[in-house]
């Protein structure tokens, strides 16, 4: 039951239940949309830019706890950093997540997000809590839909 | 239970004494696939060890030895069936290329432009993308035979859709997702009064009770050998001769010809016709020892079982508050898909996962189904003759669990 407790832990439970920036952002300057074709997670990541800086992150969507807290923790996470941080903060989560980054000896900036570093532990689930920030990545980059297929 | 002695089948599937998690091994996802028992895995190992070598081609004893082998599997699959002619059986992989098979060949010699195909709305993906697809080619039309709230076919629809555009009726015989049974038997005798065939998609009933497409008129009857204790790789269509005998090949190659020359080929009688290069030879063997199996025991008894078993379930998880079922058709046959009010399905599975539980959760490649019913996904839990009260119990503990997780 270790296993089970660090993937469900309070904070994930209560960003499930109440996720923040839960909402659209009018006149977006970036937009996009992440689908998990596999268990119909299906999220829209939006981003408010002030030159190089998130100004405002938001998303909606339907998915399960673990795809849903991650988005949410992302957006409170990456508000108010450079493109170029949240892009650094993309790829050290995905290393994370994945096994190419051990959060507790090497040196990162995920602080919080280290929560889910548990997901390592069930494979089925990394592509729930990295939807987000895929979405986030195309979303920067003028895409408009992902696909963690 | 009288008359089913779930302890001792249970013995007879190696798998089902393993833990998992720590937990012992509580398999409840067998409409994704079945376990197999010792029987059939001796039957596949002797035949690698000890009898392997490519059929219908050599001289030599052990081709003639595994062609009989394997050929002998095929009688029984005749026989489980009670097909007419051992002929009208025709090995695949399984039964997403069996429908395959089907909607590609007789597509390209049944269906034309303006034509219809009945499709539906509880199919797997596997038995409507093919008829797409080949309705794109064709320039057909797609129709869907709708269902209703509790997950059963609007059978008043369909006897309104049929016309005589109408070329093909697809459609399921259980649902994987729904669990729903359909009334085969009166859909065909309604589908034959416009002279329309009828492909049944059979993955879900052929383990769970037995068949007979005499019996049910069927014209195409498709299934795998997975989902019915045996190894993955071997599957059945099992077609009228009257229809695949008119049929072209589905693909060429080794093995289906009379005679070949650059100016013309000529093709051998069925089954040979549709199985082009070397089969799965150990895979069919094993459905054969699988059969065997289903002969030795008392696969009726079973049957009965398993359905008290699934209703046991339903009743147990409908009492859990914040349940619902999806899939409450008046007859159903192993599944039993449920929601949780405000979990996702894949939360679920992974809790119950901690506990030995195996379940499938997501949307079963049964996108138009979820769709009807507005869920994204659902947790499914699939039932299979050597499943226990015992396990149903502590599914209904877990999902306790895991509401208690999410309060």
């Amino acid at each position: 039951m270790s296993d089970l407790n660090e993937l469900y832990q309070e904070t994930i439970l209560d960003h499930n239940k109440n996720p923040r920036n839960f909402r659209e952002i009018e006149d977006a300057d970036g937009t996009a949309d992440g689908n998990n074709p596999l268990c119909g997670d299906a999220l829209r990541v939006y981003v408010g830019l002030e030159g190089d800086t998130v100004k405002d992150v938001a998303f909606k969507g339907s998915g399960c706890a673990i795809s849903k807290a991650s988005a949410s923790m992302m957006t409170q996470v990456v508000k108010g950093k450079s493109k170029e941080e949240a892009e650094m903060l993309f790829n050290e989560f995905h290393s994370m997540v994945t096994g190419g980054l051990d959060v507790e000896s090497e040196e990162n900036h995920l602080g919080k997000l280290k929560i889910f570093a548990g997901v390592l532990e069930f494979p089925a689930r990394v592509k729930c809590a990295s939807l987000s920030w895929h979405t986030l990545h195309a979303a920067l980059h003028g895409e408009e839909v992902v696909s963690t297929e | 239970m009288s008359g089913w002695d779930v302890e001792k089948i249970r013995k007879d599937f190696p798998v089902l004494s393993r833990d998992v998690n720590g937990k012992p091994l509580v398999y409840l996802d067998n409409a994704a696939s079945s376990q197999v028992p010792q029987s059939v895995i001796d039957r596949t190992s002797k035949y690698l060890a000890e009898e392997h070598s490519n059929i219908h081609r050599g001289v030599h004893y052990l081709s003639q030895h595994a062609t009989t082998a394997y050929e002998a599997a095929r009688e029984k699959v005749k026989r489980f069936i009670n097909a007419p002619d051992v002929k009208e059986c025709i090995f695949v992989r399984g039964c997403t290329e069996g429908i395959n098979l089907i909607a590609h060949s007789y597509g390209r010699k049944f269906i034309g432009e303006g034509d219809e195909i009945m499709v539906s709305q509880m199919e797997h993906h596997s038995n409507i993308i093919p008829w797409q697809m080949v309705a794109e080619e064709r320039g057909a039309k797609i129709r869907m035979i709708p269902i209703d709230q509790h997950g059963q076919l609007v059978i008043d629809e369909y006897e309104n859709m049929l016309n005589e555009r109408t070329k093909m009726v697809a459609v399921a015989h259980v649902s994987n997702s729904l669990g729903s049974v359909n009334p085969i038997k009166e859909m065909v005798a309604t589908a034959h009064k416009f002279g329309v065939p009828v492909c049944v998609d059979a993955a879900q009933s052929v383990p769970h009770f037995p068949v007979d497409v005499q019996d049910l008129d069927a014209d195409f009857f498709v299934f795998s050998g997975h989902k019915m204790f045996a190894p993955t790789g071997s599957g059945i269509v099992y077609g009228k001769r009257e229809w695949l005998d008119q049929m072209p090949p589905y693909q060429t190659g080794g093995g289906m010809i009379r005679t070949v020359s650059f100016e013309k080929t000529t093709f051998a009688p069925i089954p040979e016709k549709f199985e082009a290069g070397t089969p799965a030879i150990a895979a069919g063997i094993g459905l054969g020892a699988a059969i065997d199996y289903l002969n030795a025991i008392d696969f009726e008894a079973g049957a009965k079982y398993e359905h008290d078993l699934l209703e046991y379930a339903t009743g147990r998880l409908s009492d859990i508050p914040g349940v619902t079922i999806v899939g409450t058709a008046a007859e159903k046959a192993s599944v039993l898909s449920f929601t949780i009010e405000g979990i996702h399905p894949h939360d679920i599975g992974t809790i119950l996962d901690q506990d030995g539980i195996a379940v499938r959760a997501g949307h079963h490649c049964a996108q138009p189904v979820m769709k009807f019913f507005e869920v994204p996904a659902t947790a499914r839990a699939s039932f299979a003759f050597y499943n226990t009260r015992e396990e149903v119990d502590k599914l209904a503990d877990s999902v306790q669990k895991v509401i208690e997780v999410f309060a």
